[in-house]
């Protein structure tokens, strides 16, 4: 892939786990990491690891993703700090 | 999960697109020594096409296809049929997991490749039921309409 695309496929990946990490509503905290998940997955394809991308793509966005929304609707939808 | 209200057009769709996933799961665990994938991969497949059942039609409903009960038998026979093909290949004359001994055919290249397949469709089996179960398990005390 060119180094221009994957400089800012770097930086989203920056922005998003930022935002996971200071936004009190929990729920866009989660969108936020499944968006991490699929962009590292689209990182791992083109550096040609295609099996880890894979994997990365169907557990980030089909089983972390879902997991913890359900903790989120078990607990409390804002964080306390 | 709770249900607000009947949303016919999540009902519908989800109903529409959960066989396609089931089936390209199953396509992904059995084409896994040639393409990206594997047992693991088509597991996990597998068990998102049951979750958006369940998320998406409530309890009563989305326990058609994948009762809550059969989740941790189905683990065990997943991890079974996995330690079994090697328990068979030390059995019938070599070591463990050496799939060269077990009478699958003829030829000795098609023994190795049909218990990779045995394997990988133990472990795909395993990965679905302890992820569905996992899914359980977090809404057990929950009610839902």
């Amino acid at each position: 892939m060119h180094p221009e695309l994957e400089i800012v496929l770097l930086l989203v990946l920056l922005i998003t786990a930022v935002t996971a990490l200071m936004i009190k509503n929990l729920l866009t905290a989660v969108v936020s990491l499944t968006v991490f998940s699929f962009i590292s997955a689209l990182l791992y394809a083109a550096m040609g690891a295609v099996d880890v991308g894979f994997t990365e793509a169907t557990v980030g966005g089909g089983v972390t993703g879902v997991l913890l929304l359900l903790l989120i609707f078990k607990t409390t939808r804002r964080s306390s700090d | 999960m709770r249900r607000n209200e009947n949303n016919p057009i999540i009902d519908l769709i989800s109903s529409l697109v959960a066989p396609f996933i089931m089936l390209f799961g199953l396509y992904v665990i059995f084409h896994g020594h040639y393409s990206p994938g594997g047992g693991f991969q088509g597991g996990t497949l597998l068990a998102a096409s049951v979750i958006l059942l369940r998320l998406s039609l409530g309890s009563e409903l989305g326990q058609s296809q994948f009762p809550r009960r059969l989740g941790t038998p189905l683990a065990s026979l997943g991890v079974l049929i996995y330690y079994g093909t090697g328990l068979a290949a030390l059995i019938l004359g070599g070591a463990f997991l050496n799939y060269g001994f077990i009478p699958f055919s003829a030829l000795a290249p098609l023994r190795r490749s049909w218990g990779i397949l045995s394997v990988e469709i133990g472990v795909g089996l395993a990965v679905m039921a302890v992820l569905v179960a996992i899914y359980d398990d977090l809404l057990e005390g929950e009610p839902d309409a």
